[in-house]
């Protein structure tokens, strides 16, 4: 496949909606149950995550052509890895402060399975460019689901709104962080299985909108044949 | 002969795995050189910072990091940063770690020459986000009960959580972690205490 034909506009929805990491394809479930007790957890999870997606897939695209079918496991793994210890002892040394909060994450993006699929599924058939727009797409599309699923952990398990963001973001994002008053949380959402239950509802709605948006879909496609 | 046709020949997957192996060890050799002054200037930043609050401010004057001493603890040496104002020692600042709900708690404590502490800080915990956390100065000021706490004051007994009959709070629904922070704490004071000539020497 060539860049030239690629369909970028397709990329973005497979990676935020369609095939989403989460959502769809339901991989990296451990690093996420893991770290979203709360937005600003996730967020930095994601961020992460999605730099060194957007890397491998990269680097796996630029050297596809050299790479043989029967050692590319190995491979991809060696360039995940490298790339995962070179973010975090840069992160390390010159993100520091950042790295403080994230640094606990930062090796678990080795073993989310998401960026070994990519490579596997996409990076290693397609362009450099369209490699990238995928890593770059489903990584958002994985943050996105963090995000939400943190957000909904934390506003019932602490009462709180990407509390702390300011210690990830700067203080200029001291504004995102809201605290309900008068509502002390409900510590089992914190907890692992307020995880499993707050990921069932999330994937029950988005069940839920599919289905509503084919059934819209085929009432349009009745409409159209009659 | 083709790329098509090599990448098929035994000989060559080795080869590739082998030259990868090299360039991602080549890579992160290089990367870990260029970061690692930076690393350890910020890692030694963070442990002046820790020590640094933990002590009141212009107590000491020397460079306490430079000042240690190594003292036997439970059968592992034990770093002790000792502070002085002149040549006279104020205070002395280790770390002591208690198991709390979920792994070890590292507690960072100054203790003068009196035997009271004069600040203590939670340096690393597992404990469980929103209950156990608040043994972090960020998310609570609970660690500062201990200042000005000793060995005599409170009482031995009264070394303890309300819930044992001492005199530190414990929070909603999280017992064991600041009882393992007490507990820390009080064996820090008692390992001053018993080790004292040692320390100051």
């Amino acid at each position: 496949m060539s860049d030239t034909g690629t369909n970028y506009g397709e990329i973005v929805k497979n990676g935020l909606w369609e095939q989403n990491v989460v959502f769809a394809q339901m991989l990296a479930l451990c690093p996420l149950m893991a770290v979203t007790t709360s937005g600003t957890n996730g967020l930095g999870m994601g961020l992460a995550t999605t730099a060194v997606l957007v890397c491998a897939n990269v680097l796996v695209s630029m050297i596809r052509q050299v790479v043989s079918a029967q050692v590319r496991i190995p491979v991809f793994i060696v360039l995940i890895a490298t790339l995962v210890t070179i973010v975090d002892m840069a992160m390390n040394a010159w993100l520091h402060e950042l790295y403080k909060v994230l640094g606990l994450f930062i090796a678990l993006i080795v073993v989310n399975c998401a960026i070994l699929g990519r490579s596997e599924s996409f990076a290693v058939k397609n362009g450099v460019v369209a490699s990238a727009v995928d890593g770059l797409a489903m990584g958002l599309g994985f943050t996105g689901a963090l995000v939400l699923l943190g957000l909904v952990r934390e506003f019932l398990g602490s009462g709180t709104l990407f509390a702390q963001a300011s210690q990830l973001l700067g203080p200029a994002f001291a504004f995102l962080e809201v605290k309900v008053p008068g509502y002390g949380g409900a510590l089992l959402m914190i907890l692992p299985p307020g995880a499993f239950a707050a990921l069932g509802f999330l994937l029950a709605g988005k069940r839920i909108i599919d289905r509503k948006l084919a059934a819209r879909e085929s009432a349009r496609a009745a409409v159209a044949t009659a | 002969m083709n790329l098509d046709a090599i990448r098929e020949k035994i000989g060559y997957q080795p080869l590739l795995l082998g030259v990868v192996a090299l360039l991602a060890s080549g890579a992160l050799a290089v990367v870990s050189d260029a970061t690692g002054p930076a690393i350890a200037a910020a890692e030694a930043k963070d442990l002046r910072d820790s020590l640094s609050e933990v002590l009141p401010v212009g107590l000491a004057d020397n460079d306490f990091l430079k000042d240690t001493v190594e003292v036997q603890k439970d059968g592992k040496p034990l770093t002790i940063y000792r502070a002085r104002h002149g040549s006279e020692m104020k205070a002395v600042l280790f770390k002591v770690a208690e198991r709390g709900y979920a792994g070890d708690i590292q507690v960072l404590m100054a203790v003068d020459m009196d035997g009271r502490t004069l600040g203590v800080r939670v340096l690393k915990h597992t404990e469980t986000p929103g209950l156990g956390d608040k043994i972090e100065i960020k998310k609570d000021d609970w660690v500062l009960d201990f200042n000005g706490k000793s060995l005599g004051e409170p009482t031995p007994e009264k070394w303890g959580v309300k819930k044992d009959n001492g005199v530190f709070d414990q929070f909603a629904g999280a017992t064991i972690t600041p009882r393992a922070v007490v507990k820390a704490v009080k064996g820090g004071l008692e390992f001053f205490a018993a080790h004292r000539a040692d320390i100051t020497g």
